[in-house]
């Protein structure tokens, strides 16, 4: 059962944003924009979005790992300036210290504390005991597997009883069976009513698992990131997956995260006629399977029931499916995927045909591809450095995106047969053979 | 359900009452030689002009060699400290960072033998009218071999940190303090300990030289190895040359196993990956030293006796600073850049100065010319070990049971002073009539070939088994299989070794372009042979202007030359 937040809030981020500056040319980058969230005591919080939404930065505020360009964070009472004291945070990557045991990596917070030895020792056996590996206190993390690994970052997070507790993907990176296993016996915890934290904040990207554990859902968007919507989880615990409630929760999640997203931030803007419209990160190869999938079921197919038959995470399958929305091969509406005329023509076709079909919709659908396809047949050599592009696409995105962005462009670029790119000169130019545009 | 691997973590299998024994009798010796030895590091202040005197008894090598071995370790120690303090410097600090690494560069590919004749002035004056100076001197020497490799390393370690763990540590609240020693220290660790192996050997070469060297028209003795094959050389002692050559074998061997094999096999347990890859190092010592109980009784009853004391009252938690690199990042670029034009306009304005009052700018020119003679040698002699090291060093890597016995061999022949048989190959050369112009390359090449067969081994040891299948199932064989599989493969391997090669052999070039025996000396027309005339004469200007110049030689070709093959090779060659 959801506990009533009654209380004052536990933590409150009220109106904060974070750029990061770009010297080379003197603008800033936003990841986050005007954010506003009240965490209450005894609720479980995610922050769905796909990556891009800032929600691993918005964690670290909370963390006090950073500091908010504008607004302020309060824990408590207590404005974040420094690292914060009431939280403690499980890893995506566990981030155990490989060259102590066990114990040792549970006891660390609390030596830090200057807890009396004796008493940090039995505490941490306690914490060990709580996530079951007792008996595992002299191994040395590399001899358990990774689902263990994660409970030692549990243990050390739950040892020092923190307000809050802050979990960073902390199952993304187990197999998928070791991931439910451990999702569930943290949800019981929970429900036993001795958790070892008032409040919890789960960033994820798995819808599934955001609605098993979460008492509400913070929906973010990205481009700069900022908080979409929220949703309130009321089933009771513990969440059958395969109920009714709970699947007609997670499809109404997948529509709100398939929807098109209303921009509020600052537009794209064209540098010097050249569209930066972003191109979702989708490799054609898995276009072109989704949309064979889709196919072979006939009728229309929900998006949910789409990850749940691929075991594809929704951070991985969105952008995909954006893509074949972008090229107009397929549509989403309230979350159910239809091909177009041209999507089937695509998902039939030989090798060679597909391909002269996606270049004809990358050139009219995707403006980037026609902006770069341009710029390279309007110079005299076909040939424009990459550092041209990125300098351009950095205006617009962080400057990992910008290199994501131009990757993307390329491996578009080369199944179209557009142009190609020379990594050892870091050169973009055209295709050998390159075809004149369908239009 | 679960397996546990360390349940079969490998027993002594001797009872460990054994290992007890072991382990005392040998602290016991241990401090007894350090004892004995040390003293006669103290007593022998003594005023210039009665240098200690060798002895040429071959029963006296065993007390040379430890005495030799003690500097070295001093060597290593100062190289530790300086490794920690400047590496954890320019991590930490943005500004700091943009003048020291650059500085560490440019250190790192200087000549140290040619600052040699610099240093023991220096020293001397610091300590005058007794020999400690020279001491130190020739530890600053060993030092000068050690610590900028180690210091890389760590300021390496700490600035590719993984993200997730510093954030732990700030979650975790750890001091400063704690996060040095839990987190920081541990994860540079096998980093530090292998780059402070193969400086250590390398570390040999310096202390034989600095030793025995003249300098300003005076010649300085150290008791010590080096010390006893300079004598040996001016006497013509071939007996002794030998009894010298086989102490030396003997002291690598001892230290690798009982120091460096246990310091080893006892850092792999701070490994990050969490797979543990490839052959796992092990060493006898450390077994022993495991088995023995006396370490954890020592340790348990000093945790004991720690808890009793009263409680150090610990430094309180300073939350960490978060870096904020960028808000600093343009006034620290323009303070660094200012502060290294600085120095570089004032030395180059000085050192032009001093040089012009006394050299003519035609020497300058033929200065820069003899530097092309050795710079020919150089590249001659990397290219000639390449050819026959690199298919010999293929063929070991390829053949793992093969490999597994020469590797140490090989580790062995690389720390080994290549110096200490110059005066044998000077012997041929003279029987035989050879050029030294030529022999010097074979003198250069005895040190910095292993560099590069050790490396080939390590490359083609690293290579797939995948890739060497496929190869076989495509029946490549001969120059295809070469041109396209092995090199390539081995490629990234091979250009560290040919850079390591390549600073050994400058340095080398000092001390190989000109050979003596007895009174007959042999000089090779090039930059080594000037600075060393020079150094010997303490002809100041000239050794400032023969110096000078091969930094910039070398510097000049670590950027242009090996800096872009290491690109290459990082981008382009790398497997995995």
């Amino acid at each position: 059962m959801a506990r009533a937040p009654v209380q004052a809030p536990i933590l409150r981020i009220d109106r904060v944003s974070k750029t990061y500056p770009r010297p080379e040319s003197g603008g800033s980058f936003t990841v986050l924009d005007d954010v506003n969230l009240t965490i209450y005591p005894g609720e479980i919080v995610a922050l769905l979005g796909r990556s891009g939404s800032g929600k691993s930065t918005l964690l670290r505020l909370i963390a006090g790992l950073i500091q908010p360009t504008k607004g302020v964070v309060y824990s408590g009472e207590r404005a974040v300036d420094s690292p914060n004291p009431d939280i403690s945070m499980v890893f995506q990557s566990f981030a155990l210290l490989p060259w102590l045991t066990v114990v040792e990596n549970v006891e660390i917070g609390l030596e830090a504390a200057h807890l009396e030895p004796k008493e940090a020792r039995r505490r941490s056996l306690e914490a060990l005991r709580l996530v079951g590996l007792e008996g595992f206190e002299r191994a040395y993390p590399r001899e358990l597997s990774g689902g263990m690994q994660q409970r030692v970052g549990f243990a050390r997070a739950f040892v020092i009883r923190p307000r809050i507790l802050l979990l960073d993907e902390p199952f993304s990176a187990l197999d998928v069976l070791t991931a439910e296993n451990l999702r569930g016996e943290i949800a019981d915890l929970w429900e036993d009513r001795n958790f070892p934290a008032e409040s919890v904040i789960l960033v994820t990207h798995n819808i599934e698992e955001a609605i098993m554990l979460a008492d509400r859902l913070i929906i973010l968007g990205t481009n700069p990131g900022r908080v979409r919507g929220e949703m309130r989880v009321g089933m009771p615990r513990p969440r059958e997956r395969n109920s009714k409630d709970f699947r007609s929760l997670a499809d109404h999640v997948y529509t709100v995260m398939t929807n098109p997203e209303t921009k509020v931030g600052p537009a794209i803007t064209p540098v010097g006629g050249f569209d930066t419209t972003p191109l979702p990160h989708a490799r054609p190869g898995a276009i072109s399977g989704l949309l064979e999938l889709v196919q072979e079921y006939g009728g229309p197919e929900d998006v949910a029931v789409i990850s749940e038959k691929l075991r594809i995470e929704a951070d991985d399958l969105l952008p995909i499916l954006d893509a074949a929305v972008l090229l107009d091969f397929a549509k989403v509406e309230q979350g159910d995927v239809t091909m177009t005329p041209i999507g089937k023509q695509f998902a039939d076709a030989e090798v060679e045909e597909a391909r002269v079909l996606f270049r004809a919709q990358a050139l009219e659908k995707a403006p980037m591809m026609r902006s770069i396809y341009e710029a390279l047949r309007s110079s005299k050599a076909g040939s424009i450095k990459k550092e041209f592009f990125i300098d351009v696409l950095d205006e617009n995105y962080s400057d990992d995106e910008a290199e994501a962005q131009f990757d993307t462009a390329v491996t578009w670029g080369r199944y179209a047969g557009l142009f190609d790119y020379d990594s050892d000169d870091e050169v973009l130019h055209l295709a050998v053979e390159h075809p004149e545009p369908a239009h | 359900m679960i397996r546990l691997p360390f349940l079969q973590r490998y027993t002594f299998k001797r009872p460990p009452a054994f290992a007890d024994v072991a382990l005392l009798l040998g602290t016991f010796a241990l401090l007894y030689v350090v004892a004995k030895v040390g003293a006669g590091f103290f007593v022998s202040f003594r005023p210039p002009g009665t240098t200690p005197n060798v002895d040429l008894d071959p029963s006296n090598l065993p007390y040379y060699a430890i005495r030799s071995s003690l500097r070295m370790f001093i060597g290593l120690f100062a190289s530790v400290i300086f490794s920690l303090g400047y590496g954890y410097l320019a991590a930490k600090n943005a500004l700091a960072e943009r003048i020291l690494v650059p500085l560490l560069d440019i250190l790192q590919s200087i000549p140290v033998l040619g600052f040699l004749s610099i240093t023991v002035t220096f020293f001397i004056s610091l300590f005058p009218g007794n020999l400690f100076g020279l001491e130190m001197a020739s530890i600053f020497a060993i030092f000068t071999g050690q610590a900028w490799n180690m210091t890389f390393s760590f300021y390496n370690s700490l600035i590719t940190m993984p993200k997730e763990l510093e954030e732990a540590a700030t979650v975790f609240r750890f001091s400063k303090w704690r996060r040095f020693v839990s987190v920081e220290l541990p994860a540079s660790m096998i980093g530090l300990v292998w780059n402070g192996m193969m400086s250590f050997g390398g570390g040999w070469f310096f202390l034989a030289v600095s030793e025995a060297i003249s300098v300003l028209n005076k010649s300085y003795t150290l008791p010590g190895v080096g010390s006893y094959v300079a004598r040996a050389v001016n006497e013509r002692n071939m007996p002794a040359l030998f009894w010298a050559v086989v102490a030396m074998v003997v002291i690598i061997v001892i230290i690798d196993q009982l120091f460096w094999r246990p310091v080893v096999a006892w850092a792999e347990k701070f490994r990050m990956d969490r797979s543990a890859s490839g052959v796992k190092a092990t060493s006898w010592a450390y077994d022993l030293m495991r088995a023995a109980k006396l370490p954890a009784l020592a340790s348990r009853f000093w945790r004991r006796l720690r808890r009793r004391l009263p409680r150090f009252p610990g430094l309180p938690a300073i939350p960490w600073k978060i870096r904020r690199r960028h808000r600093l990042k343009i006034n620290a670029d323009l303070l660094a850049a200012f502060f290294l034009g600085g120095i570089t306009v004032v030395g180059l304005y000085y050192g032009y100065g001093f040089v012009t009052k006394e050299v003519r700018l035609q020497e300058i020119a033929e200065a820069f010319g003899l530097g092309f003679l050795t710079l020919l040698r150089v590249l001659l002699l990397i290219a000639l070990a390449c050819v026959v090291w690199v298919p010999v060093g293929v063929f070991i890597g390829f053949n793992p049971r093969f490999a597994r016995i020469a590797q140490p061999i090989v580790q062995i022949c690389a720390s080994f002073p290549a110096n200490f048989l110059f005066p044998a190959a000077t012997v041929v050369f003279l029987r035989l009539g050879l050029s030294i112009d030529i022999g010097s390359i074979a003198l250069m090449a005895l040190g910095a070939q292993w560099y590069i067969l050790f490396n080939t081994i390590a490359g083609a040891m690293a290579v797939p088994n995948d890739l060497r299948e496929m190869a076989a199932s495509l029946r490549l064989s001969g120059m295809l299989m070469w041109k396209r599989v092995t090199l390539p493969a081995i490629f990234p391997f091979l250009v560290t070794g040919a850079i390591t090669a390549s600073g050994g052999a400058w340095n080398a070039s000092i001390v190989s372009e000109i050979v003596t025996w007895g009174h007959k000396t042999l000089r090779a027309h090039g930059l080594g042979a000037y600075i060393a005339d020079a150094t010997a004469k303490g002809d100041w200007p000239r050794i400032v202007l023969g110096v000078g110049v091969m930094c910039v030689f070398v510097v000049t070709f670590n950027r242009f030359g090996w800096r872009k093959l290491y690109a290459a090779a990082e981008t382009r060659y790398r497997l995995g």
